[in-house]
């Protein structure tokens, strides 16, 4: 089970196809011998699974394979309460009935073994759970990936930038745009994630930059482990942009650090003034906000400053540009910023001494 | 629905914690969230009876302990409790916090078998 994204078993996808841009002869197959669909992500949790022998209480010994995590100790010495309130700790061993030798578990996943517990007096006792502090933060895991990938961005000079918005707001029209305008000189990489379909990846790869398709399957966002894992695909070279276009969501993948540099998010003309205020963690958590479409504008009833004055608000911070990738107006602004976040990626290459 | 992934994340850590704490069966979960986690609790809750069924905390309780929001008030100089980020200070109305607490989602502790 993958606890980082919300898929299942057997959902995340990574693409395995070749990632190279239509005139790239990069990679070829070089990844066909494994197909990177892993049933799921990666995980570092690995159950592995070997045999060994154990001997029960009983005399029976056995060896089988089983997959581990388990922890395989018939040992309680936990504490009984007895309702008088006085406490005995007993370790006691237990005759396990294994119903003769016939034994065949699956270890690895829960099993119920049903013993008689020996207990050598008869009133009754509730057993009394003992407590375990484990003071772990539940987004430990991601974060933790999530700052290999910078450290490794940041050796590399690469710039990561999270792409976030809605659904339709126009970040794969607004790449593709963006590669045009960056790739006579800067390398660009992308990695597309959607719930199902390798489109996205396809009109990416149409502009001859190299791109990768995570498909999240049941999952709302990217995490950083899938993010980490579609960069070793990509392979990015040092001081490429690596524009990571997240699902199109803007709640769940806001909670889910990838590693970036900057996180940008979209919201078009089409949209409410009042996205912002309705998910404020994804405007406050934001570097940037493209608003997008606007050559749209002149058709409709929208509130350009409304809409900046809100994402302020949630966010003093904010940088905010008007873009349309379908007319170009703003787009000089937006290849502006990125060529300066890229300058200083860039620094971070030299001062590392690669 | 970020909450099945949460839910999956809480599940994931009882079973790395179960053989150095020398567990087998996790009772209770207790799980600190607080107001600005971003974390719907009757939500997480939906989701981790579904992620923990067939595990080792399957029939867990899940026990949360809701902490406060907290913030450092510039003009008062101290700390006050908020109910949003976005708000103002209870007590003297500035706009001048810096939130300090109230983002967490961590689980404080197990009770096991």
């Amino acid at each position: 089970m993958c606890g980082t994204c919300g898929c299942g078993d057997g959902e995340t996808k990574i693409e395995a196809a070749s990632v190279n841009g239509a005139n790239g002869a990069r990679h070829g197959d070089a990844h066909g011998d494994h197909d990177h669909d892993h049933d799921g992500h990666h995980h570092h949790d690995h159950t592995h699974s070997h045999a060994h022998e154990h001997t029960h209480e009983n005399g029976v010994t056995h060896s089988h394979p089983h997959t581990h995590h388990h922890t395989h100790d018939h040992e309680h010495g936990e504490g009984h309460d007895h309702g008088e309130g006085d406490h005995h700790d007993h370790g006691h061993g237990h005759a396990h009935s294994h119903g003769g030798g016939d034994h065949h578990h699956e270890h690895g996943v829960e099993h119920d073994h049903s013993h008689s517990h020996g207990h050598g007096h008869s009133h009754e006792h509730d057993h009394k759970a003992r407590v375990v502090k484990i003071e772990q933060d539940v987004l430990s895991k991601n974060d933790a990936f999530a700052r290999e990938n910078r450290a490794r961005f940041a050796r590399d000079g690469i710039l990561a930038l999270n792409l976030v918005s809605s659904p339709g707001s126009g970040k794969t029209t607004l790449l593709v745009g963006s590669i045009e305008r960056l790739k006579a000189d800067v390398p660009v990489a992308v990695i597309e994630g959607d719930q199902q379909t390798t489109n996205d990846a396809e009109r990416i790869r149409a502009t001859g930059a190299p791109a990768i398709q995570i498909n999240t399957g049941k999952g709302c966002h990217l995490d950083a482990h899938m993010t980490g894992h579609a960069a070793d695909h990509l392979a990015p070279g040092k001081g490429a942009v690596l524009f990571i276009e997240n699902v199109g969501n803007l709640v769940c993948p806001a909670m889910f650090d990838l590693g970036e540099e900057a996180r940008v998010v979209l919201c078009s003309v089409t949209e409410g003034e009042d996205k912002p205020l309705k998910y404020p963690d994804m405007f406050r958590t934001s570097h940037l906000m493209l608003i997008t479409k606007v050559d749209l504008l002149p058709h409709l009833d929208f509130d350009v400053e409304a809409l900046a004055a809100n994402a302020r608000a949630i966010n003093p911070r904010i940088k905010i540009l008007r873009v349309s990738a379908k007319t170009g107006e703003g787009m000089e602004a937006w290849a502006g910023w990125l060529r300066a976040q890229r300058t200083l990626a860039l620094t971070g290459l030299e001062t590392s001494g690669v | 629905m970020h909450e099945m992934a949460l839910a999956q994340g809480v599940v994931r850590i009882l079973e790395e914690q179960a053989a150095a704490q020398h567990y087998s069966r996790v009772r209770v979960v207790r799980l600190e969230i607080g107001p600005l986690a971003t974390v719907e609790p009757q939500a997480l809750r939906f989701c981790f009876d579904a992620a923990t069924r067939g595990t080792i905390a399957e029939n867990a309780a899940l026990d949360i302990v809701e902490t406060a929001a907290v913030a450092w008030c510039f003009a008062c100089g101290e700390s006050v409790i908020i109910k949003e980020r976005s708000g103002t200070c209870p007590s003297c109305g500035s706009f001048q916090l810096q939130v300090t607490g109230g983002d967490e989602l961590r689980i404080r502790e197990l009770e096991v078998d």
